[in-house]
Parts: C-alpha cells; sequence; structure tokens
C-alpha cells in the first residue's frame, strides 16, 4: 500500500526552558528529542512509554499547543508550522485532542450542552441554536448518553462519563484526526474497555486516525495498528502493533512488556520478569550516549558513549547498538 | 442436600437480556444544580449574611422611594423648629436649621450607596480587564503592568485624594475618582493569580485545541472561573468606599454641604456634640449597620462560594 500519511512528523524537538531566576544556569528540559513517525489514514498509532517520558508533550505539540524548536509537523501534506489565521482555524477544526484528566478537561461552569455546543459556534457550523442543540443530542447519543443530561454539570458525571462528553465534544468539529491522551487511564479498569470499544466504532464510522497515547503496552495494543515507545523524549521502537507487542526487539519495550501481569501462572513464570533498576533519569540533564543507558540489562561500553541511530530491523525502527552490524 | 438439588437445572428462558439503557454501570453522581443555585442554597444557611441582605435590601428601596413620597426635602429648613428631638412629625428629630434628619439620611443612604457601588463596579471592570490580560498573556507585559500597579499601590492614597479634590473640587465626581484610582489593584493582583493559575488547566487547552479565541478564553473560560473571589472581594469593596466617602466628607473635603451625605451630617452634628448627642448618633449608625450588613455579605458569599470554607 503506498497511500500518504496524514501526519508525518520529522525530527521534532519540543524543549521546555526551566531556568529559576535570572542570573542561574540556563536549565533545558528535552521533552521531545528528535522524534519521527508517521500516522497513515485510518490508521491509529499508539504511543506508549513511563510517565514523564514526553508522550504529553509531544501530542500537545502536534495540537499546536506547543511550538516545537525544530523538525516538522506535517498534515495532510501540509507544514502546520506557521498555520496563521483562517488556515490556523482549518486546523483546529481537523485536529482534535481528548485529554488525560476528565476532570480538568471540563470546564466546571459550563453545562454538557454548553461545552458540546462551544466548537460549533467558534467555528460557525450552524447557523441557529436549534440545529445546534439537535447535534448535540445526535453526539450524546453517539457517546453513549442520553439526550437529557445537556442541562446537567460535568460535576454530576462519573469519570467514564466526563471522558465521553469530552469524546463528543472533540467530534463536534468532525475532526480528522484526534489525539488521545491517555484517554482511559484515569478510569475504572471496568470502563476501560467501554470508551476504547468507543472510540474504536467512532473510528470506524467516521474514518478518523488516532495518535492515541498510553502508558502500558497492554492498552494499546488492541486499537492500534502501529506501535511506537518514547523513553526520555526519544522514541526507541516503532513498528507494526503485533510485532512490538509479541517480538520486542528494544530492551526497553522488553522490560515494558514484562511488567505486564499475565493471567495464566504458567506462561507467567515462563516468561521472568525483568525489573528496571533506578530512576528514570532527568529529561534536564541526560545521560550521555543511548538515553536508557543507566538501566539497562544489555549496555555495553559504547552504550554509555554514543547515541544509538535509529535502524530499520525487519520492517520497523529500532535505536540500539544492539542491532547495528 | 442432596447431588439432585445440587443439579437443579433452570429453564432457559429464566432469564432475559437486561434494556439497553439499564446496562449502563455508570450514573449519575449528583443532583442537578447550577453553580448559582448552589451558591444560594450555601448562602441562605448563614443566619447572619441573610439577615445583612435584608438589611441593605430594605435600604436601598427606602433610598429610593422614601425622597419621592416625604414631604420634606434634604435642604429645606424650618428655623421655627431646629434640634428637635424625635416625633412623629421628625422621626429622627431635626438639625440646628430644622431640616428633618430622617429624611437626610436617606439621601445619605443613596450618596453613599451609590459610591460604594459605583466603585464596586469601576474596579470590577478594571481589575478584571487589567488581571486578567497580565495573567493570560504573561511575559515582558504582565511584568511592566505589574510593576505599574505596585507604583500605584505604593503611593498613599490620601495624596491621590488631595491632589484630586484640588484639581477638581469637592463634588461627587472627585470622591469616586479618588477612591477608584488605587482601590483595583487587589483585584486586578488577584485575578492574574487566578488566570494564571487557570490557564494551564486543561479545560483552557481544550478551548484553544476547539480554536476559541483568546478573548473567549480569557472572557468565557479563566475569568469565569474565577468568578468566586472576584465577587467577595467586589462585595467587601463597598462598605470600603462607602467608609472612605464618609471619612472624606467628614473631613470637608468629600461632598460639600448641603448636599447631605452621612459624612457631611457626622461634621454638622460635632458641634452639637453635647447638646444634641442624638444628632450624631444617627448618621453614625447608618454609617456603622451599612458597613457591617456590606461586611457580613461578604463573608456569606466568600463561605458559600468556596467550597473549603463551608462548614456543615
Ligand atoms: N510546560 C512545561 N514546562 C516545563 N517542563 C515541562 C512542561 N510540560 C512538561 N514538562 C516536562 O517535560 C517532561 C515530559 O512531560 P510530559 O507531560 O510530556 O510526559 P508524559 O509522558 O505525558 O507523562 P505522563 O505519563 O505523566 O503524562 C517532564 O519531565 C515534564 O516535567
Ligand atoms: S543501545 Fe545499549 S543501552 Fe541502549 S538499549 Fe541498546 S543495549 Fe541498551
Ligand atoms: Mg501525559
Amino acid at each position: 500500500m503506498s497511500e500518504k500519511p496524514i501526519l508525518s512528523v520529522r525530527n521534532l524537538k519540543t524543549y521546555f526552558d526551566v531556568t529559576k531566576g535570572l542570573f542561574s544556569k540556563k536549565q533545558i528540559v528535552k521533552a521531545v528529542d528528535d522524534v519521527s513517525f508517521d500516522v497513515m489514514p485510518n490508521e491509529t498509532f499508539g504511543l506508549v512509554g513511563e510517565s514523564g517520558c514526553g508522550k504529553t508533550t509531544l501530542g500537545r505539540t502536534i495540537v499546536k499547543l506547543y511550538d516545537p524548536v525544530e523538525g516538522s509537523i506535517e498534515f495532510m501534506g501540509k507544514d502546520i508550522a506557521n498555520l496563521k489565521g483562517a488556515e490556523l482555524k482549518a486546523y483546529r477544526k481537523d485536529m482534535q485532542m481528548i485529554f488525560q484528566d476528565p476532570y480538568a478537561s471540563l470546564n466546571p461552569r459550563m453545562t454538557v450542552g454548553e461545552i458540546i455546543k462551544e466548537p460549533m459556534i467558534i467555528h460557525n457550523i450552524y447557523n441557529t441554536d436549534a440545529e445546534r442543540e439537535e447535534r448535540v443530542v445526535e453526539l450524546l447519543r453517539i457517546v453513549g448518553l442520553k439526550p437529557d443530561h445537556i442541562r446537567r454539570y460535568p460535576a454530576e458525571f462519573s469519570g467514564g462519563q466526563r471522558q465521553r462528553i469530552g469524546i463528543a465534544r472533540a467530534l463536534a468539529v468532525n475532526p480528522k484526526f484526534i489525539v488521545c491522551d491517555e484517554p482511559i487511564s484515569a478510569l475504572d479498569v471496568s470502563i476501560q474497555a467501554q470508551v476504547i470499544n468507543l472510540l474504536e466504532n467512532i473510528q470506524k464510522e467516521m474514518g478518523l486516525s488516532y495518535l492515541f497515547i498510553a502508558h502500558d503496552l497492554s492498552m494499546v495494543k488492541h486499537i492500534s495498528d502501529k506501535i511506537g515507545v518514547m523513553y526520555l523524549g526519544h522514541m526507541v521502537e516503532m513498528g507494526k502493533s503485533e510485532d512490538v507487542y509479541h517480538r520486542p526487539l528494544h530492551p526497553y519495550t522488553t522490560a515494558l512488556l514484562s511488567a505486564i501481569p499475565i493471567p495464566d501462572p504458567d506462561v507467567a513464570k515462563a516468561k521472568s520478569r525483568i525489573l528496571l533498576e533506578g530512576e528514570i533519569p532527568s529529561p534536564i540533564n541526560p545521560p550521555a550516549g543511548c538515553p536508557f543507558s543507566t538501566r539497562c540489562p544489555k549496555a555495553t561500553e559504547r552504550c554509555h558513549k554514543e547515541m544509538p541511530q535509529p535502524i530499520e530491523v525487519g520492517g520497523r525502527m529500532v535505536a540500539c547498538h544492539l542491532y547495528e552490524r | 442436600m442432596s447431588e439432585a438439588e445440587v443439579k437443579m437445572v433452570l429453564p432457559e428462558n429464566a432469564f432475559e437480556k437486561l434494556p439497553e439503557d439499564e446496562k449502563n454501570n455508570e450514573f449519575i453522581a449528583m443532583k442537578s444544580r447550577s453553580y448559582f443555585q448552589d451558591v444560594w442554597f450555601q448562602y441562605k444557611k448563614n443566619k447572619l449574611a441573610m439577615v445583612s441582605l435584608v438589611f441593605i435590601i430594605i435600604m436601598i428601596l427606602m433610598a429610593i422611594f422614601m425622597p419621592m413620597f416625604s414631604r420634606y426635602s434634604y435642604e429645606a429648613q424650618d428655623l421655627a423648629n431646629p434640634n428637635a428631638l424625635p416625633s412623629a412629625a421628625h422621626w429622627f428629630g431635626t438639625d440646628k436649621f430644622g431640616r428633618d434628619i430622617f429624611i437626610r439620611i436617606m439621601y445619605g443612604a443613596r450618596i453613599s450607596l451609590s459610591v460604594g457601588f459605583a466603585a464596586a463596579a469601576i474596579n470590577l471592570v478594571i481589575g478584571i480587564v487589567w488581571g486578567g490580560m497580565c495573567g493570560y498573556i504573561g511575559g515582558r507585559f504582565d511584568m511592566i503592568l505589574m510593576r505599574i500597579v505596585d507604583i500605584i499601590y505604593s503611593v498613599p492614597t490620601l495624596l491621590y485624594v488631595i491632589l484630586i479634590m484640588l484639581i477638581f473640587g469637592s463634588n461627587m465626581f472627585s470622591v469616586l475618582l479618588a477612591i477608584c484610582i488605587s482601590s483595583w489593584v487587589g483585584l486586578a493582583r488577584q485575578v492574574r493569580a487566578q488566570v494564571m493559575s487557570q490557564k494551564e488547566q486543561e479545560y483552557a487547552l481544550a478551548a484553544k485545541v476547539l480554536g476559541a479565541s483568546d478573548m473567549r478564553i480569557l472572557f468565557r473560560h479563566l475569568v469565569k472561573n474565577s468568578i468566586g473571589p472576584i465577587i467577595v472581594n467586589t462585595t467587601l469593596m463597598v462598605p470600603s468606599a462607602i467608609f472612605t466617602e464618609a471619612f472624606l466628607s467628614f473631613v470637608g473635603i468629600g461632598i460639600s454641604i448641603p448636599m447631605a451625605s452621612w459624612g457631611t451630617m457626622a461634621n454638622e452634628a460635632k458641634n452639637m456634640l453635647f447638646s444634641a448627642p442624638l444628632q450624631m448618633v444617627w448618621p453614625v449608625s447608618a454609617i456603622c449597620l451599612t458597613m457591617l450588613a456590606l461586611n457580613f455579605i461578604g463573608d456569606g458569599l466568600n463561605q458559600a462560594l468556596d467550597p473549603k470554607k463551608r462548614s456543615r
């Protein structure tokens, strides 16, 4: 298949200046450091990594909440770096985001109806309030809420229901792409599957593409076509969902997978758990060489000195010296 | 228990599927009540605040309507009947020119209340716009505008007042100007802090991703969410403006006679303090009661608006 990617990210770097005080030494957090990947139309790209590895920052850079210091983001063949005015507004209509915290992501002073209507008002999608109201009811139905929820306030809903409201708000502008920033990690396990199913159904019906962020591989495995694994701002492995999950290459991916509890005790015994030792290094002073070298069980002399470059191995990408020849 | 009993076979049709709408295992957590309904519900629990609210409402109604229907005016003198004690004709008695004190107190209420509410309204607008923009835009813009606020704050209010009175004379306008020129800075600082802490919240980011303009994000989302502290601060500004006006008029640089302000009335009564002490009691009680009531209202709102301060 030689389809063109809908989203194409190249060598993206997003840094934060966290220098404290006027005269102290400059301190930079390299939250996203040289990340490249493509997302195909109607596909889901799963992004995993431990807390603080830069997943949210990457997602927010894509939706233009943060400006990258380097690299490019192309959406439908167009660089989004310098969008202004009407073009920026059009981009904001096509590219939506679902947020991590269902409690913070809805304005507590607005009713559900007002929340879902706002994007339609901003983008002038309908002329009359009656039309908008009709659409809100339809969206509520799509995400599995009831029409009479329209006059209620977010505080009256559970986490799962709030996340559904957030999804309805994102859908209100008929986007083509949604960045889902850990949309289920704040929810009860029993409700996670419901929300995942909802997102999958919506994708099928509306032909959407997702960037789906999670900190746990098992969460993204089902929904994703491709998976990228991030560590300390870097993409360390990337490939087809099946491949990454069943035959991980990078030592970090292997460690992540071994942390997933397995319900069958025999299989669990056979697959020894690799414990990640030590803390994640601070992104302010990343280790020299491979970012994973401080915790990697297979690290060699070279790993501490030289940064491994991403290479292709059997149709996927991995950044690790073990696979270089 | 025998084997047979345990192996009881359930008939096929003993179970049926739940209707779709009953499957949802999530449920509505709380009864529906809008923010202001909730605040009112909490406010009503506070007896002192309720009594104060009723007092202020009656005061406002009387200030508006009493002078319309009274046979006395604030300036009409009745030299045949000076320094009269309270009677059926003159409820609060008369002053040294034979003017009806009750109606003068009502006129004073008009001045005091309008100065108080006007000052609060002006402060509200300036404070929200200034503080909101500083908090939202941040960076150098914020630095410069907040330094201006610091400078305004550091100059003593009395200095402004005297300068303004010298330039514009003693009238209602200069009193308002004098009160407003520096009192908005507290509100501006508060709004700025609120906006700064709210703008990183995900709902504000969501609005931006949805394409909302900066104005929309700032006013429809951030300021609206800081409404609690803003209301409290503004409410407490009313009594402080009333006091400033009364004080300025009392020392003779505020509202000028024969206009009846509580401050000017207290000033005139001070010469009669020993011969007719009641004349001092009326304006002073009016000032005290009004300020007390407004402060109680502010406290009540503070409690009702801030869930952490609620007593249950
Ligand atoms: N606005 C900011 N200013 C400064 N540093 C930031 C900012 N946002 C994120 N960071 C830092 O960048 C790094 C990556 O953060 P990010 O939120 O992207 O991680 P994450 O992978 O989403 O983590 P989590 O799983 O906890 O959500 C962290 O070290 C964080 O402290
Ligand atoms: S490059 Fe070295 S340290 Fe890094 S993951 Fe590979 S083996 Fe481990
Ligand atoms: Mg995150």
